[in-house]
């Protein structure tokens, strides 16, 4: 059994104690039984049928595919990923066989045993519309519409920074599809929670968060080059995290509908803070370049081990950092009230005083 | 007798410690091979082994991954065959010129010890990753080079390791395939182990210590007559068939070939895929074969993962991630 770093011997007190609250680490998901909340992000892996078994045999329990978008692009020159240590940088520029272009793919994973989120894009109102009603066709579990790639000019990124522009997207892919809607959205968005309740608003039902971050650029010092070809690209890994986990909270705060939290992923403990800002499910991309694809089942272990030391169900901590926040503020606000009062009582003093000043 | 330490399998080898970002180096020589091929020299000391793969950045150019031809403490070399855009700018390149090195990536060859009988087959542009694992392997293995003709067949004079050619022209070797010349000398191989299988039976050839090989049924052995075999010879890497192991490398099509014969005869081979490559680290998926990561998983890949590999010389995926049969993904690559 894998061991996860520090809180052993909780595990094992608790594990003596009682029953496990724990238990399994299914979950509901708009209506779809999940096996864990491990999710593959957009863009990692691909589009393959075989490796997408693979990854949900690896415990991930809802794959997400490639985003698919109206024309076939090949996307831009290499350097396209690039490894930062402490995270990456990619500008891989949506590639995309183009969703006409794709009956082959389509109809080997029709008859999938695993869950599959559809990502979409689009470069306006109607070739999102366009690509969504044709992919629902397909039957692919979720629609996840992606208004946040940072990495081209055209597509993506400018719908997700602003409010009016994800509403009309929104509403328009929702009124052409027959399964779920997933928004992904950017966290250079200047305020993400007023974004995503446009979102909510419009009929989406659920927010996946974060894209990649930045966008950012690296230099080569030797050859005096932007190393990726196209210039700039999306942060994702480690370095985002605490992005990701402001955005998740922001978003837990301002609409009811469910989060898929990612964004530097790769520990089980990294799942439970994503989880503790409001996430439902967990989001990993990156990480499959550290520890590998079976990354899925090891965070989802660990979460479980962290839950079961603390004797807890996921759905005990989703959320839990606003709870904490709103106790502290009820207290802060009792005791402001207090405060108050205090004033008011004098404030009548005075009152009074003055009233007996005015007789 | 045993000298080199079998490690794990190809698929589950750790990737080694590398660099993340560019290493930038000046081109130390340059070498024309052939007309359309050449070779180039950098002067470092690379963390390597035989297969392994980096990826090569021409700065406002592009970046490919290639596999590493030459290999010694002081420098390593690249072969470029000249094809698209980027390889005719590669061997366009002089010395002090800057490139820049992401690597290396992939698993490699799993190398045998030097008692083990093995074939090499190299076909075309192929000899470049197998170039090193040669070097590294017996003098006695049977060493078949292919190519287009006489001028084709890279590194003349390189190889201590004798090697039987042949062209497409004829104008050197047999004419024909390399193929037919791996069948010929597994028939002649089989008839003259035929007298020694009476006095050693039920050997396996050690399918665990190659870390690769086929399980007891595809030796011809049953699953008890395998084990038992097994028990009984633990260590000894006597073979009853015409080879231990079979490496491979050129066009998809060849390999498969290869690996066909392979396993009508129960021998295990490992060949190295060639796919478009982004990352180079199995995060982007633009590598994909089947349910394998070429950059990760492999680029070699053993006799038990090309089994389940469905995409094996049938699919690949195109710069677009659409997936086109091999003929397809042949011409795009050769545009
Ligand atoms: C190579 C690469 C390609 C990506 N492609 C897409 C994409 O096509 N669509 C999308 O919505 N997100 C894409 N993303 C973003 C990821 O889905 C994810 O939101 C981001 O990487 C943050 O998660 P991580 O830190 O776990 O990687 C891509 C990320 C990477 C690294
Ligand atoms: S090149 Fe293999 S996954 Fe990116």
């Amino acid at each position: 059994m894998v061991m996860v770093y520090g809180f052993e011997h909780i595990y094992k007190q608790a594990h003596k104690k009682k029953k496990l609250k724990a238990g399994k680490m299914t979950i509901n998901f708009l209506g779809k039984t999940l096996k864990n909340p491990m999710v593959l992000a957009s863009g990692v892996l691909g589009n393959n049928r075989d490796i997408l078994q693979r990854v949900y045999d690896s415990g991930c329990a809802l794959v997400t595919m490639k985003s698919i978008g109206p024309f076939p692009r090949d996307g831009h020159n290499n350097p396209t990923v690039i490894d930062l240590g402490h995270g990456m940088i990619n500008a891989v520029g949506l590639p995309t066989p183009g969703y006409r272009n794709m009956e082959e793919e389509w109809k080997e994973l029709e008859n999938r045993n695993f869950p599959l989120n559809a990502s979409i894009y689009g470069g306006s109102v109607e070739e999102f519309e366009m690509v969504a009603k044709f992919v629902s066709l397909k039957k692919p579990d979720f629609i996840e519409i992606n208004i946040s790639c940072p990495n081209s000019d055209q597509h993506g990124m400018i719908f997700g920074v602003d409010e009016k522009a994800s509403f009309k997207v929104v509403s328009a892919v929702k009124k052409v599809i027959d399964v779920p809607l997933i928004v992904k959205l950017t966290p250079q968005a200047l305020n993400i929670g007023k974004i995503a309740k446009a979102c909510e608003n419009a009929g989406a039902d659920a927010i996946c968060a974060i894209n990649t971050a930045g966008p950012g650029m690296i230099i080569d010092i030797e050859s005096k080059m932007p190393v990726l070809a196209f210039k700039t690209g999306g942060l994702s890994g480690p370095m985002i995290k605490p992005v990701a986990v402001r955005c998740v909270y922001d978003i837990f705060k301002a609409v009811s509908i469910p989060v898929i939290g990612l964004g530097g992923i790769s520990t089980g403990k990294d799942a439970v803070e994503i989880i503790m800002a409001g996430a439902s499910l967990v989001g990993i991309g990156s990480a499959v370049k550290s520890r590998g694809i079976e990354v899925f089942s090891k965070v989802n272990l660990e979460l479980k081990q962290w839950l079961d030391a603390h004797d807890c169900t996921i759905d005990d901590i989703k959320g839990a950092a606003h709870k904490k926040q709103e106790t502290r503020n009820k207290k802060q606000e009792t005791r402001n009230k207090k405060q108050d009062t205090g004033y008011r009582i004098q404030d009548t003093g005075y009152r009074i005083q003055d009233t007996g000043n005015k007789k | 007798m045993t000298s080199v330490k079998i490690s794990e399998k190809p698929g589950k080898l750790k990737p080694e410690k590398f660099k993340n970002r560019h290493l930038m180096l000046k081109i130390l020589e340059k070498q024309i091979n052939c007309p359309g091929f050449a070779t180039l020299f950098f002067e470092y000391n690379l963390d390597f082994r035989p297969g392994q793969f980096i990826m090569v950045w021409i700065p406002g150019i592009d970046e490919k991954p290639y596999t590493i031809s030459h290999h010694s403490k002081k420098k390593f070399g690249i072969t470029i065959e000249a094809k698209g855009i980027f390889s005719k700018k590669a061997i366009g390149l002089e010395k002090g010129d800057l490139v820049g090195i992401r690597g290396p990536f992939g698993t490699g060859f799993d190398i045998v010890p030097s008692s083990f009988s093995v074939a090499v087959i190299a076909g075309g542009c192929g000899i470049a990753p197998l170039a090193t694992l040669v070097e590294k392997l017996d003098d006695s293995t049977f060493f078949i080079h292919g190519a287009r003709s006489k001028e084709f067949l890279l590194y003349p004079g390189r190889f201590k390791t004798g090697r039987h050619y042949c062209t497409d022209d004829g104008s050197k070797g047999h004419k024909g395939f390399v193929t037919d010349l791996l069948e010929k000398e597994i028939q002649s191989r089989k008839i003259k182990n035929s007298g020694k299988n009476a006095e050693i039976t039920g050997n396996t050839g050690n399918a665990e210590n190659t870390g690769n090989a086929g399980n007891a049924e595809n030796t011809g052995l049953t699953v008890q007559e395998g084990k038992a075999g097994r028990d009984q010879q633990a260590e000894k890497t006597v073979n009853t068939g015409a080879f231990d192991m079979v490496y491979a490398c050129g066009p998809e099509i060849m390999m498969y070939r290869v690996f066909q014969i392979c396993e009508s005869n129960g021998i295990p081979c490992q060949v190295s895929l060639e796919r478009y490559m982004r990352c180079g680290f199995g995060v982007c998926g633009a590598c994909v074969c089947g349910d394998r990561l070429v950059c990760r998983d492999g680029p070699v890949f053993g006799s038990d993962k090309l089994r389940s590999m469905a995409d094996f010389n049938r699919t690949a995926l195109l710069k677009s991630g659409k997936a086109v049969d091999m003929n397809q993904f042949v011409s795009w690559r050769s545009r």
